[in-house]
């Protein structure tokens, strides 16, 4: 473990290397009459320059919402998304700054989030990751650790979920329910005090799931979700399991 | 349209004086005002007839985004003390990713091991840890609020850009053979040292309940560290 620790520790340094090496950056013409450079990427930060109409800047990253912009001068400052959209390209046009909306909610191709809930009792965590085969269908992955008062498990499944679009009004179009299928491998540790009377183990599982997306604001929503899961375990009985689950997420 | 208008004039004026004229007239003029108002009709057939002098130019334009580099992921490591519950305070490693969302809010998943020495604990309730049992590993996934954005100034030429952010999250610590469902929080300082390259300090709480020493109780886990992350 230290190694590595004592390598990331040091990828800074390496790291230095290849940010120097700058390579071909896009070029915009400020079209109002004059752009604000922050000294950071966030609003606190103050205006210490600004770059007139008609002149060019590079941009050199993109943090956030926020552009990191190089003038003629070799100044260097942050810009809000607000201001670039409304800088020109080479060509002209509007540099087309995407910045995601409701829209994008229900399209989009990658989603990830944290979930956290309840599993039969028992506290669990879970990262998810989903990709959208289509509007409606996508294929999603979970990551969850559930800790027990007397063991821990360690889920990890795969499924389809069906995402049904809502009609086109308003207060409905920020919702999206879904409902999912699926199945993974459920792997059981008992804790170190009950490890004379439970034994380690391995067993499939299968699930159906149904939740709501909803969405808050950019590529941001919250995800709460129903699951039930049948262990196929070695013993005579499947056993049955509830989940609940609630969190965060966000797409691309 | 104005063409229009005036051919409907020329053709009413010339209808008025074939009134006062006699029939051999009427018939020439009429032929005459007929061929004054036939433009007009071929210049609306003319579209689809015929091909329009200009072509109009309606080429779709292909927003294509362009190729901006994005830094919204941190990654690094730290270094601190963590002091155990009930335990000793030990050397702590760790490793740090994170994800910012907006200017305001960040994701962030921390991974760090400590090892508890040989303690009054242990002395004192007549029992041993294992090797294994005395590493304290823990994972924290949470979400970050900077709360305070600013500056720090070095002498007189140099500034930082600074945030103090507070951290929520939930994870799991294992230490002495059990996993246990954990609350961290924390608050940090993070200065950025130049556009890609950020000095963290921070200090985080992480509390389960625990049973570990025949008593059931919250433990309460404090951690201080000081790290470097690169944004990319």
């Amino acid at each position: 473990m230290r190694p590595i620790l004592l390598l990331l520790l040091i990828a800074p340094i390496l790291h230095a290397g290849t940010v120097q090496g700058a390579e071909h950056r896009l070029e915009v013409q400020v079209a109002d009459p004059f752009i604000e450079l922050h000294t950071g990427p966030g609003r606190g930060y103050p205006v210490t320059q600004v770059v007139e109409r008609g002149a060019t800047v590079e941009i050199v990253r993109r943090r956030t919402e926020w552009f990191q912009v190089q003038a003629e001068s070799g100044v260097r400052g942050w810009v809000h998304r607000r201001d670039m959209a409304r800088t020109l390209e080479g060509s002209g046009e509007l540099l087309p700054v995407p910045d995601p909306s409701l829209t994008d909610f229900t399209n989009h191709d990658w989603e990830f989030g944290l979930e956290v809930g309840d599993f039969g009792g028992a506290n669990a965590i879970s990262a998810m990751g989903g990709y959208s085969i289509n509007e409606n269908l996508a294929a999603e992955i979970h990551l969850s650790h559930i800790l027990g008062s007397e063991t821990n498990q360690y889920i990890a499944d795969i499924g389809l979920v069906h995402n049904i679009i809502m009609p086109d009004i308003r207060i409905l179009r920020r919702f999206t329910p879904f409902l999912g299928i699926g199945t993974g491998v459920l792997r059981l540790e008992p804790k170190a005090r009950f490890a004379q009377q439970l034994d380690s183990r391995t067993d499939q599982l299968a699930y159906v799931s149904g939740g709501v997306k909803f969405y808050l604001t950019r590529q941001f929503f919250a995800r709460a979700e129903y699951r039930w899961h049948v262990i196929f375990t070695n013993r005579d009985d499947n056993q049955e399991v509830e989940e609940w689950k609630a969190g965060f997420a966000f797409f691309f | 349209m104005e063409s229009r208008i005036r051919i409907f004039l020329l053709a009413s004026g010339a209808a008025f004086s074939l009134a006062m004229l006699p029939p051999a007239a009427v018939h020439a003029a009429a032929a005459d005002a007929a061929s004054t108002a036939a433009p007009s009709q071929d210049g609306d057939n003319d579209s689809e007839s015929q091909p329009p002098v200009i072509e109009p130019e309606v080429e779709r334009r292909k927003v294509k985004t362009p190729k901006i580099k994005t830094s919204d992921f941190e990654i690094g490591g730290f270094a601190g003390v963590m002091n155990v519950e009930d335990f000793s305070a030990n050397p702590l490693y760790g490793v740090r990713f994170a994800y910012h969302i907006s200017e305001d809010f960040f994701t962030e998943a921390t991974l760090g091991q400590t090892t508890v020495s040989r303690n009054a604990a242990e002395i004192f309730f007549n029992f041993d840890l294992t090797r294994a049992e005395r590493q304290f590993t823990y994972y924290d996934l949470s979400f970050g609020y900077n709360i305070l954005p600013g500056e720090v100034f070095i002498g007189r030429n140099r500034a930082f850009n600074t945030a103090l952010y507070v951290t929520a999250g939930v994870g799991s610590t294992r230490f002495a053979g059990n996993d246990e469902f954990t609350l961290a929080l924390g608050v940090g300082f993070r200065a950025l040292i130049n556009d890609w390259l950020a000095l963290h300090i921070d200090v985080r709480d992480h509390a389960y309940r625990s049973t570990l020493l025949g008593l059931a109780k919250v433990a309460h886990n404090l951690d201080a560290n000081i790290g470097m992350t690169v944004f990319f």
